[in-house]
């Protein structure tokens, strides 16, 4: 089954990212590819570059970011995986290798399933 | 937050080649490896949702495995297996401090430690059966449990087949080494095929109450994924990826709403999986640009589907020159009939019957029902309505698939005289 991780940053400290999180980041990415499980990541600029494109009351209109209102996205990423908490785990170590590396930084990961075809599952024959 | 033992399973799932590997290099003995990590998985079941997953889990769980192994050693315990002497020394002498080592163990393993368990768990001498379930438990990370419901067998079932795999490489003495470089082709090829045949056996899955079979494709995928990262020069390993991910991005659209099978031609191709369509011909291109082989030419002929929006506008000539070098490579009935149906779709239902009919005779077709549904497909294009709907009935008549026999008995009803 397939999940779409969506990181989010609550904190961030000022300056770039250390680049030894970087680092860290590149190496557990390459790991979880080796495993066959991480399919897709990238990172995504800032909301300031975007832009939201709303339907709201019949109309379409859209608006230049940043959206303000809302945590900024970071990063998404696809996995390939058995089961929910496999896509927890990896989740986890992904926000794991922050912790030390880029002392005050918070944020949190959303780990969202992807509709499959066993979502679509026949009935019994 | 609870841990439950999905949680485990799934931190399990992600360590356990890596942890066996190490195992088995210290051990030199990959049996009493493999028992280690098990008691280890078994321990860290019943700790872990009490005391939470420790903060480095592959260490946690290599650390146990040693305690494991020196306290057996010490209550004169037998293993499953004996252990040999040389690496109980090795786990008493570390007897104060069990994790001494334990990271730069886990750290020092190389991918080709990796790659030494998959040639091991796919070792040639094993059947077929012990292969799948040593593997996927060993390298994929499953449980036995997952693995019988995979397979539709009891779970004792899939325990004695690792049993037994474990016996047969422990009486053999199997080395922890890669395959000599003259056997290293063949020993390949036993790996890639068990990979595939897991595949098979998950696309082969239908019915709704068979979802749990479909999962083995993305088990044989990532496996597959794993030994392209392992092998990244053999051509064929990317071949057999770009395969599985292309066949396997046709999943969505194989089955109808009511369960029913769906055939190529009557497929909705925008439900086709785009993203592993992609991965697909990014696998075949690496695989092209190094060589070729029969996964790598299966590959091409499912990506010339890939690229086609319709039956129509597929590139058949191009689908039945493929076949042709196949069939020359790997000669078999099966890609000959293959082939028949491209010449079929090519150059007209003529030249396609008369490619398939001499096929009765062979004998690993004379049963099959391919043969008479590929017949009956054929003679309706041409018009011969009653013969095709009696090849339609022969080809219901044998398989035994339910779900096929439906599809074919209402192509059979289908192919309406005149």
């Amino acid at each position: 089954m397939r999940y779409l991780v969506l990181l989010k940053a609550v904190t961030t400290p000022d300056g770039p990212p250390p680049p030894e999180l970087m680092e860290a980041i590149m190496a557990l990415g390459e790991d979880a590819r080796a495993a066959g499980v991480l399919l897709d990541a990238q990172g995504l600029q800032p909301s300031g570059t975007g832009t939201r494109v709303s339907l709201l009351g019949g109309t379409i209109s859209s608006t230049d970011g940043p959206f303000t209102e809302s945590k900024e996205l970071i990063s998404y990423a696809v996995y390939d995986v058995r089961s929910r908490e496999e896509a927890v785990e990896w989740a986890s170590r992904f926000l794991g290798i922050h912790r030390h590396r880029w002392p005050g930084w918070e944020g949190e990961a959303d780990v969202l399933k992807i509709f499959g075809p066993e979502d679509f599952a026949p009935p019994p024959a | 937050m609870s841990v439950t033992s999905a949680a485990v399973e799934a931190v399990w799932r992600i360590e356990s080649g890596r942890l066996v590997a190490a195992l088995t290099r210290i051990t030199g003995d990959f049996a009493a490896a493999e028992d280690l990590a098990q008691d280890a998985l078994e321990r860290a079941l019943r700790q872990w949702p009490a005391d939470g997953i420790p903060q480095r889990p592959a260490s946690w769980l290599m650390a146990t495995a040693k305690h494991l192994a020196v306290d057996a050693y010490r209550r004169r315990l037998t293993l499953t297996r004996k252990l040999p002497a040389l690496a109980l020394e090795t786990f008493t002498q570390q007897e104060g401090d069990p994790m001494a080592d334990v990271d730069e163990q886990l750290d020092s393993i190389v991918p080709d430690d990796l790659l030494r368990l998959v040639f091991l768990t796919c070792h040639p001498a094993l059947t077929t059966e012990s292969q799948v379930a040593l593997t996927l438990r060993t390298v994929g990370g499953l449980t036995t449990r997952e693995i019988a419901r995979a397979f539709l067998v009891p779970e004792p079932t899939v325990g004695q087949r690792i049993s037994r795999a474990k016996r047969t490489l422990a009486q053999r003495h199997e080395p922890f080494e890669l395959p000599p470089a003259a056997e290293l082709p063949a020993r390949l090829g036993a790996v890639l095929a068990t990979v595939y045949l897991i595949f098979n056996e998950g696309y082969a899955a239908t019915c709704g109450d068979e979802w749990t079979r479909a999962e083995l494709c993305h088990d044989a995928l990532r496996l597959g994924r794993l030994l392209a990262t392992l092998q990244p020069d053999e051509p064929e390993v990317h071949g057999l990826v770009a395969l599985m991910e292309l066949q396997a991005s046709r999943i969505p659209a194989r089955t109808g709403p009511g369960g029913e099978p769906v055939l190529l031609a009557d497929q909705d191709r925008r439900r086709w999986d785009q993203l592993l369509i992609r991965r697909g011909f990014t696998a075949l291109e690496t695989a092209d640009a190094l060589g070729t082989g029969p996964y790598t030419l299966q590959a091409a002929i499912a990506a010339c589907h890939a690229r086609a929006a319709s039956v129509g506008t597929t590139d058949w000539r191009r689908i039945v020159a493929l076949y042709t070098v196949l069939h020359h490579l790997t000669p078999s009935p099966v890609v000959a009939l293959n082939r028949a149906v491209a010449v079929g779709m090519a150059e007209g239902p003529e030249r396609g019957l008369a490619l398939a009919a001499p096929l009765a005779d062979e004998p690993a077709l004379s049963a099959s029902a391919e043969l008479p549904a590929v017949r009956a497909t054929f003679l309706q294009r041409l018009g011969h309505h009653a013969e095709a709907r009696a090849q339609f009935h022969l080809a219901a008549e044998r398989t035994t698939n339910a779900r096929q026999r439906q599809l074919y008995l209402r192509q059979a009803d289908l192919s309406a005289p005149g």
